[in-house]
């Protein structure tokens, strides 16, 4: 028997949750004497009321989208992979090498190489990590922790001392060739007779980025694969009872997830800045951590909740420009959905459950 | 007539939508062994459990000799004299008896003291019960009987009048649940009240002077055991006619379908848990395997199913089966037609959170009749699953259902379904009906005769001596990781194999 019906778990809970953090910010931009009306108002026309500001909160959310993926893919295993940031950079890394030293006949061939650059090079860091848990019992959230730290040391050694131009001061690879340039949903859509902005990131990157929610849902729920990782992320017992190797599975698992962070490269280096330069992910995977929370570990789910942390991205960032609320309270802003939607799930859940069961109780 | 020992009266207790205990009296008499019998999910631990303070009931009275007695928590029910010896015993392995016995019910803050209190209270309880155990042995020393020894006492030291005991025998041997059984006489003699909760007919026939049936969270009867049968109970029980004996002709064996040789098992912990077991399984026969929990038999299952690696030599059909590496895990050996019912059904057999039909496939996902291209043939497993439901009458008989909302006895008939339909060549089953109610326990018993009727071998686990008996053709007794003998199972009874399971070698056969 369900204690509640399935549309409340999915709907209901994440709204309620939403709808706290939201009253709790509100406090707190009345507590530094600021208006909350005026800042809602404010990050809802920066984030959502242009077409500009739809071009960054998707920019952002294509990240998270990866991101999130990456987390939600691992969590079907039982396996926290905080290590997203780290495989997101050397994805990176994969991209500026494929765009940097092939000279690609067209974007959409270097887009397609680079995708898989970028996976591999994120599901080869994913994998130390996960053969180091599957064969020595290494945890995977204190390794992965660690890989992200290795990673950043890595991308500096690498941008300073071999992608930088010589002649440049900044750490940052030379820019890539015209030629893979991406298009940008500006250039995407204007041939289809719709206006969009010029100048906002937004790429065909999202369009790979919601190609992967689809594709993530098909490995998860319709092959065989898919149907071993959730198995053995219920139980260990029940997956070697069913022949379903812990330690095949927990390489494996870990490198989809690692890809995927990785394909987050594809996005921010090559859509956006066309380069590789220092600090490239700005935060993203740990974003997924909170994305794939939120979204229930379900490719829609992270799939919408990338675009609500797309919209807190580029509506705090408004917030900042526009207003004395400094940048730091978005930061606190983003903290309280993610405290809500995630770790405080239980405090919503549980008195719902008891609301649900006593309704039911009555119409008996 | 004296007041009642206890008295309750109509108590109710419901957790959410589900009412576990339905308005149920009771009376029982002071000296007297009174017996509760249901099956699994019947209320008996409920019942016991508001009696002992765990939960509070929503409705009712408790009587104890007469007095009303509010009993919030496990203090109260020590105070108003109840004692209660849990199926789990809840002893520190590391401590000494007489540290265990002490344990919680300690005088001031020094021990010693209380210690040589203890020493001398436990010597009077010893001399008056017959209940000897050595007080400066560790739990660890000490065999099951004993630490349920050291149970009852901790309870008498404590005071207790009226004693608990919550299915004792489960993890005894037949020898020791008969010590038990007249340590109970013992106790009743000197004007103990005992409850006695079991699933076991026979113990309640054996043992009691009154018995009470719980079906469905209701009291459904209460009688003098001296005039009431095992049928009749059993009836009370299910609620209808079962059949208690299994039904079959005699084995047909044939060819040698499974070959054991030298069979050596060494856990994750360095311990040798089989320590060279030699064993051949004929086409047509169901082979029991008996012997107290812990005694090689799960890591035997599990080395057959391909769940852990060993050393030795299996032979099925007159082929090696690898026992490490590449081809010793449980795909390999489904894929060799050995099917695999596991004795933790719900740790390994199925997956809690998945639907009815992804638990069908739960093992077999790689079946070619389940794949669509690179997808999986969602449908089709959903068909098959309707007709599994059907043909094994699984209720509720919907696919979507999470294995967890099933019953025991309904969570097991999807585990066998899946791995009888399989047709194997080999039928491996680990405690086919723990937890599982009566009627289905006839039903599943019924298929694993007809899959031996088809020719096929099976090699049944159980730590119930009874199934054994009634469900197998030759019996195999486990002691310490080695095989003390085998018998056919008309050959034998009880007492032989009882002494066996003691380890006690018996003659070869």
């Amino acid at each position: 028997m369900e204690k509640m019906p399935k549309w409340a778990d999915v709907v209901l809970i994440p709204l309620i949750s939403l709808l706290l953090a939201a009253g709790l910010s509100a406090l707190v931009i009345l507590a530094i004497g600021e208006d909350p009306a005026a800042a809602v108002k404010l990050m809802v026309d920066g984030a959502l009321g242009s077409s500009y500001g739809w071009g960054y909160t998707l920019y952002y959310a294509t990240n998270f989208m990866f991101t999130g993926l990456a987390v939600a893919v691992a969590a079907h295993a039982g396996l926290f992979n905080i290590g997203g940031e780290g495989q997101a950079m050397l994805g990176g890394l994969g991209v500026a090498l494929i765009c940097l030293f092939i000279p690609w006949p067209h974007w959409t061939l270097a887009l397609l190489f680079a995708t898989l650059g970028a996976g591999l090079f994120g599901a080869a860091w994913a994998a130390i990590p996960a053969y180091l848990q599957a064969k020595r019992g290494s945890h995977i959230v204190i390794t992965t922790i660690m890989f992200n730290f290795i990673a950043a040391a890595v991308l500096n050694y690498v941008l300073v001392n071999v992608l930088k131009p010589p002649s440049s001061m900044d750490p940052a690879s030379a820019r890539f060739s015209d030629t893979i340039h991406l298009p940008t949903l500006h250039e995407l859509l204007t041939p289809l007779g719709i206006a969009f902005s010029k100048s906002a990131p937004a790429n065909v990157s999202l369009l790979v980025a919601i190609a992967a929610c689809l594709a993530v849902w098909l490995l998860i729920w319709r092959t065989p694969l898919g149907f071993e990782i959730r198995a053995f992320g219920k139980s260990e017992a029940g997956a070697r009872y069913a022949g379903i190797s812990p330690v095949k599975i927990t390489i494996i698992t870990m490198m989809i997830s690692g890809a995927l962070a990785g394909m987050m490269a594809i996005n921010n280096v090559m859509g956006e800045a066309e380069r590789l330069v220092l600090n490239a992910t700005e935060g993203a995977g740990f974003i997924g951590i909170a994305v794939a929370l939120m979204g229930r570990n379900h490719p829609f789910g992270v799939f919408l909740a990338a675009i609500l942390f797309g919209f807190l991205y580029q509506g705090g960032a408004e917030l900042a420009l526009w207003t004395n609320i400094p940048r730091e309270l978005i930061v606190v802003i983003q903290a309280l959905v993610i405290l809500f939607t995630g770790a405080l799930d239980n405090m919503v859940r549980i008195p719902l459950e008891r609301i649900f069961l006593a309704l039911r109780k009555e119409s008996n | 007539m004296t007041a009642p020992a206890i008295e309750l009266k109509g108590i109710s207790k419901s957790f959410g939508p589900v009412q576990a205990n339905k308005d149920i009296s009771i009376r029982v008499a002071p000296g007297t062994i009174h017996g509760i019998i249901g099956e699994n999910g019947a209320g008996k631990s409920t019942l016991m459990s508001i009696l002992y303070g765990f939960y509070k009931a929503d409705k009712g009275e408790i009587w104890i000799n007469g007095n009303r007695t509010e009993i919030p928590d496990s203090q109260a029910a020590i105070a108003a004299g109840i004692g209660m010896v849990f199926q789990h015993f809840k002893l520190v392995e590391n401590f000494t008896v007489l540290e265990n016995i002490v344990l919680g019910a300690e005088d001031g803050g020094l021990l010693m003291p209380s210690l040589s209190k203890a020493r001398k209270i436990l010597k009077e309880l010893a001399a008056e019960y017959e209940l000897h155990v050595d007080p400066d042995k560790r739990i660890d020393e000490i065999g099951v009987g004993m630490q349920q020894r050291v149970e009852i006492l901790k309870a008498l030291y404590r005071q207790a009048d009226i004693l608990i005991l919550d299915e004792p025998t489960g993890v005894l041997t037949p020898p020791e649940a008969d010590q038990l059984f007249r340590i109970l006489d013992r106790l009743r003699a000197e004007g103990k009240t005992i409850i006695l909760i079991t699933h076991k007919l026979r113990e309640i026939m054996d043992a009691t002077d009154t018995v009470s049936v719980m079906r469905r969270g209701q009291m459904t009867a209460t009688v003098k055991t001296a005039e009431t049968s095992p049928e009749h109970l059993a009836e009370l029980m299910v609620g209808r006619k079962v059949l208690l004996r299994v039904d079959k002709v005699p084995a047909k064996p044939g060819k040698p379908i499974l070959e054991i040789e030298q069979l050596r098992v060494v856990d994750e912990a360095g311990v040798e848990r089989l320590k060279g077991i030699d064993l051949t399984l004929r086409a047509g026969e169901i082979m029991g395997i008996a012997g107290v929990a812990g005694n090689g038999q799960s890591e035997l299952l599990e080395v057959l199913g391909g769940m852990r690696s060993g050393e030795g030599a299996i032979r099925l059909n007159g082929v090696d089966l690898p026992l490490q590496g590449a081809g010793s895990d449980a795909r390999a050996r489904r894929a060799a037609h050995v099917a695999h019912v596991p004795e933790d059904r719900q740790s390994e057999g199925l997956i809690m959170g998945f639907h009815a039909w992804e638990n069908v496939a739960f093992g077999y996902h790689h079946a070619p009749e389940y794949q669509k291209g690179l997808l999986m043939n969602n449908a089709a497993l959903r068909a098959d699953t309707e007709a599994k439901m059907a043909k094994f009458d699984v209720r509720p008989p919907d696919p979507w259902l999470d294995a967890k909302s099933f019953s025991g006895g309904n969570q097991q008939k999807i585990v066998v379904a899946r791995e009888i339909e399989r047709n194997p060549d080999l039928l491996l089953i680990g405690q086919p009906t723990r937890g599982v109610d009566i009627g289905a326990i006839e039903f599943i018993h019924k298929q694993i005769v007809a899959l031996r009727d088809q020719g096929k071998a099976i090699l049944l686990v159980s730590v119930e001596l009874e199934e054994i008996l009634s469900l197998a053709d030759r019996v195999a007794v486990m002691f310490d990781g080695r095989i003390m003998g085998e018998r056919a199972v008309d050959q034998t009874d009880e007492k032989e194999l009882g002494l066996m399971m003691a380890g006690v070698a018996g003659e070869a056969a």
